[in-house]
């Protein structure tokens, strides 16, 4: 019961907060949806950093590392410490500066002008959009586990939150932050949030290790010196390919929409140095002892039904129950982070890139855009929670983000490159992008569905020697020559349709090419 | 010059991140519990934190910081 106190306290917090945002607001699109683009430095970073943690940063990360071992750190976690820093360094001030200068606040509303398209523009909308709801989807049914793992009555095992609930609590919380208090209300409560969280690892750890009948070295040396459990503190199950395979999965996270509006919203470009450097850092924190605590788990736990449950069976057996809470609101917060944003970024999407630019805002003005944009999220959140509840049973956290939503962003990321440093990239480049793109995640959801794991789809030669272009691995997800993850292809395969189009097709105008290469924006390096 | 040199940093980090040789090591056990390939890539990301500080520092793209003046006169709430 005290568990679930103190996270109705905290989500009474976080409603606070969003109520004293909605207060400070304006009833224009651009302080709806990017603060009026015055997001201070610090504030940025706090900000970015949770619209890009989800629930899968600490229960997705702990459950993979119960299954598959360390290794998930350095595919997943380091992985993301070389690539997303990167790109918001080259492609993030970009973004800023264009928006500054033109008033994009979508990536859409910038690829449309940038390569004077119309409904070229609708079709990256419409796919960007359909990855998106399931991202917001994992944000929800994290939530969901998180209530239902941590309110559990230890006389009657049975949560005093079921599921069900747990989902609906989060969505409600997110939608009145959201509906409210727009970018403004969703980065003020950011700040606690991702405090909270950054402090979750390291609380859980102190005080897990301290209630553990066990050290630390002791759990660790057992499942090193056990040749099944070795595998856990080793990388000797991971296949290469599959490792360097994750390394384009960051690409995704720039093509995030509302990643890309965070980008829009900093008030000075200079607020993304702190926020760089401090990225790499931000992702050992959280990360590091979530994936420690997942192996850890298998040594403390044994089997347990639910391997994304291991970091709440841990709080739930080793914690006392007001830091469970406390902690629990922790995780709570990842998943808020992140799902606020992408709310807000659907709705801000729909608002401008369909809504505004099909004559809606024309019609009945600026002020009714915003009535539209938070009736959206009503309608959007609503239909997350719905899906939430019907792929429970269905489908890992970790599984439904890869599949559909990170692996398509990543294939997505030519595009932008294309649009900001390519002046010869035309808007059949990025259609014939898109259309591949969405062919290539239909293709491989329909093949899962059709075959089974071990089944070969194309093979070249016969024998040990073998390549197999095309196959379903032990765990039946496609993949790519002997073992690559189908992010290689995406990624190549979306580079050469923007690259071969763009020369087959006629360049934009040379007004429009100047005005976004002129001296101003990208100037040469002197 | 610069740039070479940048561009050959960002390449050495990326290489760094493929650390084939810790593959199938445990050993040594950072402070008798974590295991190597955990503690590699723990300062590898310490690794891609000062790369980031070298490229702010030296790569910094400062020509876009002209239209921060716009923006600052015409946001300058206190967020």
């Amino acid at each position: 019961m005290i568990p679930v106190v103190v996270i109705f306290v905290y989500l009474a917090i976080i409603g606070f907060i969003g109520a004293m945002a909605y207060r400070r607001s304006r009833e224009n699109t651009e302080d709806y949806f990017l603060a009026s683009r015055s997001i201070g430095s610090m504030v940025f970073f706090l900000s970015l950093f949770a619209t890009n943690m989800t629930a899968f940063a600490i229960l997705g990360s702990s459950g993979q590392a119960y299954r598959r071992g360390i290794g998930i750190f350095g595919m997943m976690a380091s992985s993301s410490c070389f690539v997303i820093p990167l790109t918001i360094f080259f492609i993030g001030t970009r973004l800023w500066a264009l928006g500054k200068k033109f008033g994009h606040q979508t990536q859409v509303s910038f690829f449309r002008d940038r390569w004077e398209c119309n409904h070229i523009g609708t079709a990256i909308f419409g796919l960007s959009a359909a990855m998106l709801v399931p991202y917001m989807i994992i944000s929800i049914m994290g939530g969901g586990t998180v209530l239902a793992g941590i309110s559990v009555n230890p006389a009657t095992h049975q949560p005093l939150i079921p599921y069900a609930l747990g989902c609906a609590t989060v969505a409600v919380v997110v939608t009145v932050n959201v509906f409210f208090g727009g970018m403004r209300g969703t980065v003020w409560v950011n700040i606690f949030q991702t405090i909270l969280f950054l402090l979750f690892g390291l609380v859980a750890v102190v005080v897990i290790s301290h209630a553990l009948p066990l050290g630390f070295s002791d759990y660790i040396g057992k499942l090193a010196g056990d040749e099944k459990t070795r595998f856990l503190v080793t990388r000797e199950k991971m296949p290469p390919q599959a490792f360097w395979s994750y390394t384009l999965i960051p690409l995704s996270s720039i093509m995030f929409p509302h990643m890309a509006m965070m980008c829009f919203s900093a008030r000075r470009v200079t607020a993304f140095k702190r926020t760089v450097v401090a990225y790499p850092i931000a992702i050992l924190v959280i990360w590091l002892p979530c994936v420690f605590l997942g192996v850890l788990g298998f040594a403390a736990l044994g089997k347990i039904p639910d391997p994304d449950e291991v970091l709440l069976r841990l709080l739930h057996d080793y914690s006392p129950a007001w830091l469970a809470g406390i902690l629990g609101a922790g995780i709570i917060s990842a998943v808020m982070g992140s799902d606020a944003h992408q709310v807000l970024a659907m709705s801000t999407m729909f608002t401008k890139d369909v809504f505004a630019h099909y004559g809606g805002k024309e019609k009945f003005g600026e002020h009714r855009a915003v009535h539209f944009a938070r009736g959206f999220i009503v309608v959007v959140t609503v239909i997350a929670y719905l899906v939430a509840l019907e792929l429970k049973e269905k489908q890992g956290i970790f599984e439904i983000a890869v599949r559909y939503a990170f692996s398509g962003f990543a294939a997505l990321s030519p595009v932008m490159v294309a649009a900001l440093f390519w002046k010869r990239s035309t808007q059949w480049g990025a259609l014939a992008a898109t259309v591949f793109v969405a062919g290539f995640l239909v293709w491989t959801a329909l093949t899962q569905y059709h075959h089974k794991a071990g089944d070969v789809l194309w093979q070249i030669g016969a024998g040990k020697d073998a390549l197999k272009v095309f196959f379903l691995n032990p765990t039946g997800d496609v993949a790519f020559c002997n073992g690559f993850m189908t992010v290689v292809p995406m990624v190549l395969g979306s580079g050469v349709c923007v690259v071969l189009f763009s020369l087959l097709t006629r360049p934009p105008s040379k007004a429009t090419i100047d005005k976004y290469f002129d001296t101003t924006a990208f100037p040469k390096p002197s | 010059m610069k740039k070479l040199f940048l561009f050959i940093l960002i390449a050495l980090v990326y290489l760094a991140h493929q650390d084939l040789w810790n593959w199938k090591k445990a050993d040594p056990l950072l402070f008798g519990f974590l295991p190597i390939g955990l503690t590699y890539h723990a300062g590898y990301a310490v690794l891609c934190a000062l790369m980031m500080a070298a490229l702010v520092k030296w790569a910094w793209p400062r020509h876009l910081e002209a239209e921060e003046d716009s923006a600052a006169d015409k946001n300058p709430g206190p967020d």
